[in-house]
């Protein structure tokens, strides 16, 4: 039980690490209104959606990079990124068996259960490999009770007044330096719109994957629950191992109206970069749902374990009258990984609740940033607020900070905060040693512990793999 | 028949933070024996006992320890526990988050694993576990609440015994299991310690006061003073502590070593 065996924890090699051959149909490096109109053009855009890039990227131009978060990095050389890689589609994919072997092996090497397995589990997966959709499965079985869920791309293409009306109404363009530039060079992503009164009968989930070796990924999310309606959305996310940092600024948007409940878990594991903090993904990522109808609900609920930086807050802008807002936050870092992670609550309906409970774990000599904003408006009579925000130090070279903003506009509001500061100790760690149960158990048990309010918010078999996920993070890190 | 010894102490000595805390202990322990420490406050007698159990704080200068005739050194802490080591904390930890039933299941199957024998399933486990809450008079309830967290006094030293009664160990030593007990606790706690012992482990009990040995009698009572012990005596001897205290133990070392 040294420090060395609680390092050697921490330290295990990334086992997502391999690139796939596929030849890729790469734009040159460089971003201008050539490579924008060349990207709408390959995609065969509508005039529109090439004028929202174009006035997005206008937009980015006069914008300067945010200095604000707790972060560290070398300045981003916009011009030395591919903002556009897609595998080359031989011809149109109806089925599992069409595609690209190599491709299919790569996902079992993730262990992503994209075949039968998956059917029996009720999973429908929009595959999302470098920025195009290759294959969407369930799209039948969702569409007989009128649930679109496809590519982004299909759904400018076939939905495209959807599309228009929800584009950018929750994230506008211009909102910040990250979503003025994926408003602007977005591939690809997916869609989903609910109508109303359906309750979405599967879990709906989506892997990305970032593979071609500098391209920069810019997916965009949009959902939509009409009246009434309910979703249960996944992403989960893991990259291949690259020494050069790969730019990852995605965009999702979530639109709930009257009485709709949107339910998004996340389990990001990209590439973190190796122990000496070389390559690894920026992840910053604008997510932010809109209660526009009254009694709606939106949760999100993340478990964040890898890239090298993680800069993201997912948001709720609670505008109907009741509407709840929900974040459950793990936010795993370790080496030299940097994250600055938490949320935005807007209340500005009457009676709007929300919930923020943001677990924060710093291992090696990482740092932990929780960013919290509670906004209560003047017209928020009757909102509430509750946020519990604790950090686990492991080690004592590592770091965790909350910064929580709260403003109050209203005085009938109730906000409460609580927070708390842990570390894995020896003491503890000698109480399991003492009871037979080594080190890499113990810390497993500690964390999973420390975890279990967010966990039991996962859907079961994210939560199974959250766990996973933790204790193959942490090893060798506790000593 | 010759008794087996399960414990042989011979000259041990040990630091923390670079002071000699332990300045050469001897002690033997057989099976089916019970042995108390006494001794004022900063004898070593905590010491002794997380030293035994391998604490990283505590830094083992010289002598031996045989364990069932190996040496107790060569094992990680989590190996002495498997080998049946087990300290009763006289401050056990709390683990928030994680369930009673998680950790005690845990415990039992790792060390029932190093003794070859199968583990038990979650229903299993529920079972087995239900005679030993009788044991100590504890609510089931108590299984589903995290470990130690919220727990009264009382009831982390019960849970101690809980899990002396689930992993049933070769020796036990319990460091102060009697501190913060009423005497009804006490007097549960002490059923359950002695409802354990059979011919073939042995109890070492830490203690400060004299009312626990009232009700776990032991063989052989030993003195701890400045990281030695400096007399031993029957249970009698406890009693004699019990009024007149201390320092005439210590005095009379002194005498004898003078001379």
């Amino acid at each position: 039980m040294s420090s060395t065996a609680l390092q050697n924890l921490v330290n295990q090699p990334y086992r997502h690490g391999f690139v796939t051959d596929i030849e890729a149909d790469v734009v040159p490096k460089g971003l201008s209104e050539d490579v924008i109109r060349l990207i709408s053009h390959k995609k065969n855009e509508p005039q529109w959606l090439l004028e929202f890039r174009l006035q997005s990227y206008r937009h980015w131009l006069m914008m300067a990079e945010p200095t604000w978060p707790n972060v560290k990095y070398p300045r981003i050389d916009f011009q030395d990124i591919i903002y556009y890689a897609a595998p080359r589609p031989k011809k149109k994919l109806n089925s599992m068996d069409e595609v690209d072997p190599e491709l299919k092996r790569t996902f079992e090497k993730l262990g992503v259960p994209l075949h039968e397995q998956k059917a029996l589990a009720g999973v429908a997966v929009d595959v999302i490999f470098d920025s195009v959709s290759v294959t969407t499965t369930y799209k039948q079985r969702l569409a007989e009770v009128g649930i679109i869920f496809c590519s982004f791309s299909e759904a400018v293409r076939d939905h495209a007044d959807l599309v228009r009306k929800y584009l950018g109404s929750v994230v506008p363009n211009t909102d910040n330096y990250y979503a003025a530039l994926n408003s602007a060079v977005f591939t690809d992503g997916s869609f989903c719109y609910i109508p109303k009164g359906v309750r979405c009968p599967m879990e709906l989930s989506t892997y990305f994957r970032i593979n071609t070796q500098e391209s920069g990924q810019f997916e965009r999310t949009l959902i939509v629950a009409e009246e009434g309606s309910y979703v249960s959305y996944l992403e989960g996310c893991t990259a291949p191992k690259f020494d050069t940092n790969q730019l990852h600024a995605a965009v999702v948007e979530l639109v709930a109206l009257d009485d709709a409940q949107i339910k998004y878990s996340t389990v990001q594991n990209w590439y973190a970069g190796d122990e000496q903090g070389v390559g690894g993904i920026y992840n910053f990522v604008t997510k932010r749902g809109l209660c526009k109808g009254v009694n709606s609900k939106i949760s999100w609920t993340q478990v964040e374990t890898g890239s090298a930086i993680t800069w993201k807050y997912p948001s709720c802008v609670l505008l109907g009258d009741n509407s709840t807002g929900e974040f459950y936050s793990v936010a795993l870092t370790n080496h030299h990984q940097q994250a600055d992670t938490g949320t935005k609550m807007v209340h500005i309906g009457r009676n709007t609740r929300s919930t923020i409970v943001s677990k924060g774990i710093s291992a090696g000599q990482s740092n932990n940033s929780y960013r919290g904003l509670v906004k209560i408006s003047a017209k928020a009579d009757g909102a509430r607020n509750y946020s519990q925000c604790d950090s686990m130090l492991i080690g004592d070279r590592c770091g965790a900070n909350t910064f929580p903003y709260i403003q109050v506009q209203n005085n009938s509001a109730q906000v409460e905060h609580e927070a708390t500061t842990s570390k894995i100790g020896e003491d503890q760690l000698f109480y399991f040693a003492q009871r037979g149960v080594g080190t890499e158990e113990a810390v497993s048990m500690i964390i999973n512990g420390f975890c279990r309010d967010v966990f039991t918010q996962l859907p079961m078999e994210f939560a199974v793999e959250a766990t996973k996920l933790l204790g193959l993070k942490l090893e060798g890190s506790v000593g | 028949m010759t008794q087996k010894v399960l414990l042989d102490i011979r000259n041990l000595t040990a630091n923390v933070a670079g002071i000699e805390i332990l300045k050469g202990i001897d002690l033997t322990i057989g099976a089916g024996e019970v042995h108390a420490i006494m001794g004022p406050n900063g004898s070593g007698k905590s010491t002794l006992a997380k030293v035994l159990a391998g604490h990283p704080s505590y830094e083992v200068t010289g002598g031996e320890v045989l364990f069932d005739g190996k040496n107790l050194f060569d094992l990680a802490p989590e190996e002495r526990a498997r080998a049946g080591v087990f300290l009763g904390f006289q401050y056990p930890i709390e683990v928030p988050g994680v369930t009673n039933s998680s950790f005690l299941r845990m415990a039992y199957n790792t060390v029932q694993g190093a003794r070859g024998k199968d583990e038990l399933d979650p229903l299993e486990f529920d079972d087995y576990v239900q005679d030993k809450l009788k044991l100590l008079d504890m609510d089931p309830a108590f299984l589903e609440r995290s470990v130690n967290e919220g727990f009264s006094g009382g009831e982390k030293k019960r849970n101690e015994i809980l899990q002396m009664a689930i992993l049933e160990p070769t020796i036990a030593i319990l460091d102060e299991t009697d501190s913060g007990l009423d005497i009804d606790a006490l007097r549960i706690v002490a059923n359950g310690v002695n409802q354990l012992r059979n011919a073939d482990n042995a109890v070492l009990l830490v203690t400060h006061y004299q009312r626990l040995l009232n009700y776990i009698v032991p063989d052989y009572v030993h003195v701890m003073d400045d990281g030695r012990i400096i007399k031993t005596g029957g249970k009698g001897l406890a009693l004699e502590l019990e009024s007149r205290g201390y320092d005439w133990v210590a005095d009379e070392y002194r005498a004898r070593h003078a001379a």
